[in-house]
């Protein structure tokens, strides 16, 4: 780094680390920013900017490493104590209280008391109007907080953290929701705010927008620190390649299958401010990778597809047949299966037995006279659970006892046990440990070789890039880019998930 | 090489009689040899059918309300359309209507308000305890504002009769004979139907149920137009029983009804639960009055004991809990056993 501060750094972490159980979400995290600037942390969905920006918040505890204010060594127990030593995050979404006044909101449990601890909303108003001058916003400080936009909230956190003379600002990926006209004024907001002496930290995906305001930016992968570099001194390119850094191919051995009839087939689905125009096919034998960064709309499309959320427009076909939308069971009828994201919450039901989850959709077909036993069940689940190897003591366990990897066997047991033409996977391998990944992805590199055709979402980079015979990537809501595996080179893909589609071509 | 499991992680008996459901059969046994032995009159030749007769509406409609509360639901408005149906039994009846026809009439009506209560909840996605607090003033003012407050006592004796007559030669009232039928009805719909295991999964994971293809606003609909119909019915025994139509009829039998589920080991969060536990958890209130009655105990007793044993049965489980929880991380930490411990907290 350029400069040599005489000063301390106002913010300070060495080699900071947190793991949730068995999953490691930040292995070595360090960043050091300065006061009267502007830091960028930038990094793939993953690589540990969130769980370290909790760490610094409060929200979490980090297990080990050097964590220090103003040279001064702090452990925050809670958000408040990080207030306190003048800390504030302004995440992506703020959490205002709808129904109180925008001022209520900026002087939320410190409100300005007059005389006999009386409120003193005059004083009160008069400092919110103060404070927006200050900032060069026009918002009514009387009015209530339901209903701005989200630009304004963020600028109401700012006004709070302001009068809390924050000395460090962390914002979160601030500008996801904002039009070009937000982003210019949250940015001169940003750098008045540089120019008074605080520090910031300033999460984005956005490199135009990194290039454009930090000063600096650190980069990390895998949850650890990689590199911090001067804006100047550096190019996008070079980012990326910091980000993606790795040899990928070695890793996700991927069988090659021979790829045959069209099985799934998107034409045009939309659905108003989520997802736009979106075409997609993916072919018996083909594992298709749909890739793009946190809120692109990934998980949103797949929702749509198998129909436990709707769509505006569009169709979706499934060899040929038309499945109709909003109506899982017809897409169960159709041959698809859904394994989604969050498996203790979609997946499975938890505080159900291994039998009823595995035998969950099939139960509809093992059913005699529409009678159905505990024992029918269980001669139909068994194998099932033994051919993914679940491990458990007896079919009667339940599943909330079992590890995640296990969990996610319990999952794809139910659906295989369905017979589908198309399974479609979202996020296959979060929260699971090494070895469980590594079964699942040689899983379905093998029942792609049977001739399932397999639309898989990853945030992992590498996972998609192994395992995928084609990638579409996604930006906002819209198909940005489709790359075939060779051409399917990380570079290719972030460039294509960062970039709106006026950017591609 | 697949592996291959055990069905069960305990013996049959330990899964059968360590249960809440058996511990509710084995108090309502008790309390009756109890009070065969020590109340006077209770081993009389009238208390079994008169007990019978007595819950037998409880009976009825706690059979839906099972289903209804293990999806996470309730449904408050039950007391109220048995009111109505019978109102408008009465009324059908008095303009020269025959019963059978005034009969179905009243559960036209009870499907009906089960169908409004179906739709609010299940389509339009409304608290059903709003919905069901609000039908139930509905229904019932429905119900005062036909009659006012007068009733109709006018009914052929030949229905009347049937509805407290016994079978044969024996204690027990004819309408045990429909109660056993949809009692085998709803033990298939909850315990041995694909439609049953959807119950469950929306109680436990509403979510993850539809995620796997089970329709949740249908299941819903479903069970409160059931629970509309069988408390029309249950109005309808219950006015021709007492040979009186009147508005107020069957006030706070909701609470009786969900008191005894709740008692039979159902739980209020949804997706626990089993019939036989509550066919137990309602023969067990009904015993209790009883023999209180026959003691000459005021009915303000009866409540408090039953008020009192609901609380009990709906903290228990939670101390359990909370003990096991506690116990075996003192007592043993290196032992690794988790099956003893799953099956333990399973069965509560």
């Amino acid at each position: 780094m350029g400069t040599t501060p005489a000063a301390a750094p106002v913010l300070e972490l060495r080699d900071v680390s947190k793991s949730f159980g068995p999953v490691v979400a930040l292995r070595s995290g360090s960043l050091r920013v300065e006061a009267g600037s502007i830091h960028a942390l930038i990094g793939e969905n993953g690589a540990g900017k969130s769980t370290l920006v909790k760490v610094v918040a409060g929200v979490h505890r980090r297990d080990s490493g050097t964590f220090e204010l103003g040279g001064e060594p702090v452990d925050f127990p809670s958000t408040a104590e990080s207030k306190k030593s003048g800390v504030a995050v302004i995440y992506q979404e703020p959490t205002l209280f709808p129904d109180l006044s925008v001022t209520e909101n900026i002087f939320m449990g410190r409100q300005i008391l007059a005389r006999g601890r009386r409120i003193d909303r005059h004083a009160m108003y008069a400092e919110a109007e103060r404070l927006f001058d200050r900032l060069g916003v026009r918002i009514d400080p009387r009015r209530p907080a339901e209903g701005l936009s989200i630009a304004d909230q963020q600028i109401i956190e700012i006004a709070k953290a302001i009068s809390l003379d924050a000395r460090l600002l962390v914002m979160d990926e601030p500008t996801a929701a904002l039009s070009g006209v937000e982003v210019d004024r949250l940015f001169a907001v940003a750098r008045s705010l540089r120019d008074e002496g605080r520090a910031l930290v300033f999460i984005s995906h956005r490199f135009d927008e990194v290039f454009d305001l930090a000063d600096t930016v650190t980069v990390m992968r895998d949850g650890s620190y990689i590199d911090t570099l001067t804006i100047a001194d550096t190019t996008p390119s070079e980012l990326v390649s910091l980000m993606v850094g790795r040899d990928v191919d070695d890793l996700f051995p991927k069988v090659a299958a021979e790829i045959g009839e069209p099985v799934l087939q998107v034409r045009g689905l939309n659905r108003a401010g989520v997802f736009h125009d979106i075409d997609l096919e993916v072919r018996a034998g083909e594992i298709v990778g749909l890739a793009g960064l946190v809120g692109a709309g990934r998980s949103e499309v797949a929702r749509a597809v198998f129909g436990v959320d709707s769509y505006d427009s569009g169709s979706v076909t499934v060899s040929g047949k038309a499945v109709k939308g909003n109506d899982p069971r017809s897409a169960i009828r159709a041959g698809m299966a859904f394994i989604p994201e969050d498996r203790r919450k979609q997946g499975l039901v938890i505080d159900s037995s291994v039998t009823r989850n595995v035998a969950g959709v099939i139960r509809r077909n093992i059913a005699k006279a529409g009678l159905l036993t505990s024992s029918m069940e269980n001669r139909a689940a068994g194998p099932w659970a033994g051919r993914l190897e679940v491990k458990t003591s007896a079919l009667d366990m339940n599943a909330a006892t079992m590890s995640g990897g296990n969990q996610q066997k319990v999952v794809i047991a139910k659906w295989l046990a369905t017979d589908p033409k198309l399974l479609i996977i979202d996020e296959p391998t979060r929260g699971i440990d090494v070895g469980t990944k590594a079964e699942v992805h040689r899983l379905l590199s093998e029942l792609a070789g049977q001739g399932l055709a397999i639309l898989m979402i990853s945030s992992e980079l590498p996972e998609v890039l192994g395992m995928a015979d084609r990638v579409v990537v996604l930006c906002e809501g819209r198909v940005t880019a489709e790359l075939d595996r060779a051409d399917a080179t990380p570079e290719a893909v972030m460039h294509a998930a960062t970039h709106h589609l006026e950017d591609v071509r | 090489m697949s592996r291959t499991y055990a069905d069960y992680s305990a013996p049959l008996w330990k899964r059968w009689l360590l249960t809440r459901e058996m511990a509710v059969i084995a108090l309502t046994v008790a309390v009756f040899v109890y009070a065969t032995i020590n109340v006077d009159n209770f081993d009389g030749p009238l208390t079994v059918k008169f007990l019978l007769q007595d819950i037998a509406p409880i009976l009825l409609i706690a059979l839906p309300m099972t289903l209804i509360i293990i999806t996470g639901e309730i449904d408050l408005s039950v007391a109220s359309i048995m009111g109505l149906s019978s109102v408008l039994l009465g009324v059908f009846h008095d303009s020269g209507m025959s019963i059978p026809a005034a009969a179905a009439l009243a559960l036209m009506a009870g499907l009906a308000c089960g169908a409004l209560n179906g739709f609010l909840i299940a389509y339009v996605g409304l608290p059903s305890l709003a919905v069901t607090i609000g039908t139930l003033a509905l229904f019932r003012g429905i119900a005062v504002g036909l009659l006012g407050t007068t009733a109709i006592t006018e009914f052929t004796d030949s229905w009347a009769d049937l509805a407290t007559d016994t079978i044969g030669e024996t204690r027990i009232p004819l309408v045990m004979i429909p109660f056993a039928v949809l009692t085998v009805a709803f033990v298939v719909l909850l315990h041995f139907s694909t439609f049953g295991r959807g119950i469950y999964e929306i109680g436990l994971n509403d979510e993850a149920a539809h995620f796997t293809g089970v329709n949740v606003a249908r299941t819903k609909f479903i069970l409160f137009v059931l629970s509309g119909v069988v408390s029309a019915f249950a109005g309808i025994y219950f006015t021709l029983r007492y040979g009186s139509a009147r508005g107020d009829n069957a006030t706070g039998y909701e609470l009786q009804v969900i008191a005894a589920v709740l008692l039979g080991g159902v739980s209020i969060f949804g997706g626990r639960g089993r019939l036989h536990g509550v066919l137990a958890g309602v023969v067990l209130i009904g015993v209790i009055s009883s023999a209180l009655r026959l003691e000459s105990v005021t009915v303000n007793v009866t409540n408090i004991i039953v008020g009192l044993l609901l609380v009990a049965s709906v903290i228990l489980p939670s101390v359990l809990a909370w003990t096991s929880s506690r116990l075996p991380r003192k007592a043993s930490t290196p032992r690794e056993s988790s099956p003893t411990q799953n099956a333990a907290s399973a069965g509560v």
